[in-house]
């Protein structure tokens, strides 16, 4: 089974599969958090989300998929400015990483056997234009969580060790999974994610017999099952490919920036990545839906995973935030 | 209906399906300790290759050979142990870390592997981590069978042969999807894993057993063998001993839906009893505790821990690099450079000539930071008499904070709100002067000086320090969150914030600086899970020993 299950026939969790859809249009929404319980397909819907992005051009043989030949950085040696096309990378940063691997340090092979001093890419290079998947990622050790937070921000990976000096381009959308009941997310990497979604499993027996015959298909019947599903992923595919080209294009009224304003006001959330996400994130959908302005519509489709991690953390709150968010939203936006 | 199986016939199937069709049902997940009766589990076992939980990255996904590197000064590489999809015993499983778990399920998530745990977890708290637990598809628990109730287990290599060939074509009854969702869905089963894994198993067996299609109680016994132990509850389970009751029909709208359909589908409360008969009294009381026990772990921050990779440096020792290990490459080649003249001389080349015995890794100590955050009553009724105590017993405990790294951090609590007034320190002048400039008087917003300790001790564990909260108060907290004078709401409030200081995992303490014990105070340490410390006559020096008492140093 090369193929992975085809994002299409994942049944029900829309909100998880529209946070995905809205960071395939626009990138620079910065990641996506899904928090929930075992087994509710979060794992599943990362690995189809790469099946289901267009093919990036890069120069072949970059280690850091250059888009163009003067973006490969020096110390990878190439010389060919050869094009290929490649899927979209979407790298697995398993827990317990060590830091070597996740930012590239020095090849110790060739510095004992050749004498050479080398650099050997790390995680965060291969993910550079695509994306970086840490599964519990509420587990991760804190010194790799400081790693990230640093080059998530300035979209440059710098390695500043055992006599490297190296930078090169390290631009991804950060998409975690976890299940908060093993452990928190510090706040700091918590607002470094766009979006974030809870999932629950569906509660109605209706639903999970589906999710059940359809996996159940993909494993059993494979060949006529992904025939069915592919044909939907393509169309996905190509809504994504229209809407990304309509962004720029988009209409954003006045009056949409002062709901944003009046939101995070009213929610309290801290800073102002709120905003600027909550803006963004309505933009992609709106080009989504293959609308030319923003609507209020769009705000409040996309404010709950805008904006629910932002907020104060409230430990005398057992509603959970996406309810707080909803309330206010509610209030705030008529 | 039959009877249900005996823990040793479970285990004969579980055997049984497991050797048909490892690549489906992913695996076995093996509770027992070490005995004669395992034995006679493992010997039947698929040959396989073991791995225990301090098994490193290289073992597990290959990397370089260093010896053979060093020996042929090229890169060598080795393959590692999930390179291929090959049956993996994990040993000690009980001990499996979290990032291990995570790779094992990233390679269990792939098509084609088959992982057998052996968990010898003796205390309801340990276990596999449930992760692991959540993909395996087999689960049995020998703790309970004696060895005269076992038989050696013998699978014919022919009888598995003719079963694996029989497996593409077995089928399932078309109701059987339906079914084992609907059942999984009424114990509380979140996971969807579950009635896939379960499908897996009764093909295996439906194929094992000879049929062409699954029969009904082929399908009771795969969700004897798959889904018993995964349920949160039926509580039915726990309340009564004796024969199992009726259950209660799970979804009855759906089922009058399907009412014509009812008659060729296997009614879904008989696979519902099959899975219960399969349980052992308390084991779900059991995998309840264990579930409590991991989720109360925390975020992981904080605590002590070996760090390689950060702190102050130690002097480094020989080893292999990988895992998180990283060479010291000044230190690999000083101890390799007086060898030089003597192996140039045997291999007569020209190179550095380095022996895997040279090699050097770095090592750090990182050593976690306590803070002290104590709250403290300053409201009108303790401020008389006991606010000096504890401000002397601040000061003596920062004395011997100084040597110990501990920091203090003060809030004091009166009137209507809370107030940090010393946020975590060591600096002795400071505190000395905050202390002294710390007024009395007014109410006791026992819920507000809570709040304040939950968030401060929060953001110093976020920090990498290991807080400990001590509560000095005389517990009668009668201002709410809100500031209002309600004696009720303020109880309930700091019930509530206590649960949730509690939930975090953060030690604490409560000192009764009542002039009579106050029970309400017993009660709030009992919320807290704290000890609780009755100082109707202290001075500074004896709440100071307290203190030091309780906190175990």
């Amino acid at each position: 089974m090369s193929q992975p299950f085809p994002f299409s026939a994942i049944v029900g969790q829309a909100a998880m599969k529209q946070a995905m859809v809205l960071t395939a249009i626009d990138p620079g929404i910065g990641g996506v958090l899904v928090f929930g319980d075992r087994g509710t397909g979060k794992s599943t819907a990362v690995r189809a989300l790469a099946a289901l992005l267009p093919e990036i051009t890069a120069v072949e043989g970059c280690p850091v998929n250059s888009a163009r030949i003067e973006d490969v950085p020096e110390w990878a040696g190439l010389k060919s400015g050869k094009m290929i096309k490649r899927p979209t990378p979407v790298i697995d940063l398993p827990l317990g990483a060590t830091e070597d691997r996740v930012v590239g340090a020095l090849d110790i092979e060739r510095a004992l056997t050749r004498g050479e001093k080398a650099f050997e890419p790390g995680l965060l290079a291969r993910a550079n234009r695509g994306y970086l998947y840490i599964d519990e990622v509420n587990l991760l050790e804190d010194h790799i969580v400081d790693l990230l937070l640093d080059v998530a921000q300035s979209g440059q990976n710098v390695v500043e060790r055992e006599g490297l000096s190296i930078r090169h381009a390290a631009r991804f959308v950060l998409v975690g999974s976890g299940n908060p009941e093993e452990g928190e997310l510090r706040p700091q990497l918590l607002d470094r994610f766009g979006l974030s979604v809870e999932v629950a499993s569906p509660r109605d027996v209706e639903t999970r017999v589906e999710v059940m015959r359809r996996r159940d298909a993909y494993e059993n019947d494979n060949a006529a099952f992904m025939k069915k599903w592919r044909a939907k992923d393509m169309a996905l595919r190509k809504q994504i490919m229209a809407a990304r080209t309509a962004l720029p294009a988009l209409k954003t009224p006045g009056a949409v920036l002062h709901d944003c304003a009046a939101l995070c006001i009213a929610l309290g959330s801290d800073g102002l990545r709120g905003e600027l996400t909550l803006l963004r994130a309505a933009r992609a959908i709106a080009a989504f839906d293959g609308a030319d302005t923003v609507t209020r519509g769009h705000l409040k489709q996309v404010a709950s995973s805008a904006l629910g991690h932002r907020l104060r953390r409230d430990p005398l709150d057992e509603a959970g935030s996406a309810s707080r968010v909803a309330r206010v939203v509610e209030e705030t936006l008529p | 209906m039959s009877d249900p199986l005996t823990p040793w016939q479970r285990a004969e199937l579980a055997l049984a399906v497991l050797a048909v069709d490892p690549a489906g049902v992913k695996g076995l997940w093996l509770r027992a300790r070490s005995s004669a009766v395992r034995d006679r589990v493992t010997q039947a076992l698929p040959v396989a290759r073991r791995i225990h939980p301090g098994v490193d990255d290289t073992a597990l996904f290959g990397g370089v050979d260093l010896a053979a590197t060093l020996a042929a000064g090229r890169l060598v590489s080795s393959a590692g142990l999930l390179a291929s999809t090959a049956p993996v015993i994990l040993t000690m499983a009980e001990r499996c870390p979290q990032g291990l778990s995570a790779r094992l399920s990233r390679w269990l998530d792939e098509a084609g592997p088959c992982l057998i745990a052996l968990d010898e977890g003796a205390e309801p708290e340990e276990g596999l981590p449930s992760g692991l637990a959540d993909r395996l598809g087999l689960f049995l628990d020998l703790t309970e069978v004696g060895y005269s109730d076992s038989q050696a287990i013998a699978l014919s290599p022919q009888a598995i042969a003719t079963a694996r060939a029989r497996l593409a074509t077995t089928t399932l009854p078309k109701t059987a999807l339906e079914s084992l969702t609907t059942v999984a869905a009424a114990m509380g089963i979140a996971s969807l894993r579950a009635p896939m894994l379960a499908l897996a198993v009764a093909r295996a067996l439906a194929a094992w057993r000879g049929q062409d299609q699954a029969s009904d109680d082929t399908l009771r016994h795969a969700a004897e063998l798959t889904l018993a132990h995964r349920g949160d509850l039926p509580p039915q389970v726990e309340e009564n001993e004796g024969p199992p009751p009726p259950p209660e029909p799970p979804d009855a709208p759906e089922q009058d839906a399907q009412d014509q359909s009812q008659q060729d589908r296997l009614p879904d409360d008989i696979l519902l009893e099959a899975i219960r008969a399969a349980l052992p009294a308390d084991l779900l009381a059991r995998l309840a505790a264990g579930k409590a026990a991991r989720s109360a772990k925390g975020s992981g921050s904080g605590a002590a821990r070996k760090g390689n990779h950060r702190g102050r440096p130690l002097p480094s020792r020989p080893g292999t690099p990988g895992s998180g290990k990283r060479i010291d490459l000044v230190a690999s080649l000083r101890a390799a450079a007086p060898w030089q003249p003597l192996r140039r001389r045997s291999v007569d080349a020209t190179r550095l000539e380095i022996r895997q015995s040279d090699l050097r890794l770095k090592r750090y100590q990182e050593t976690s930071d306590r803070v002290l955050i104590f709250a403290v009553d300053a409201s009108g009724s303790s401020a008389l008499a006991r606010l000096g105590e504890a401000k002397g017993a601040v000061e003596l405990l920062l004395a011997q904070a100084y040597a110990r790294r501990d920091h203090v951090a003060l809030i004091a609590f009166r009137g209507t709100a809370a107030e940090l007034m010393l946020p975590p320190t060591r600096s002795l002048v400071q505190t000395k002067r905050r202390l002294a400039s710390l007024p009395g008087g007014g109410g006791t917003p026992l819920a507000a000086g809570l709040q304040m300790a939950f968030e401060l001790a929060g953001q110093t564990k976020a920090r990498g320090m290991t807080p400990t909260v001590a509560l000095l108060t005389d517990g009668r907290g009668n201002i709410a969150l809100d500031g209002s004078a309600n004696r009720e709401m303020a109880e309930a409030d700091s019930l509530k914030l206590a649960r949730a200081l509690r939930a975090t995992g953060i030690p604490a303490l409560v000192i009764d600086i009542a002039t009579r014990p106050q029970p309400a105070l017993n009660r709030l340490a009992e919320v807290l899970n704290a000890p609780y410390l009755p100082l109707p006559r202290a001075d500074a020096q004896r709440l100071s020993a307290a203190l030091q008492a309780a906190l175990g140093d």
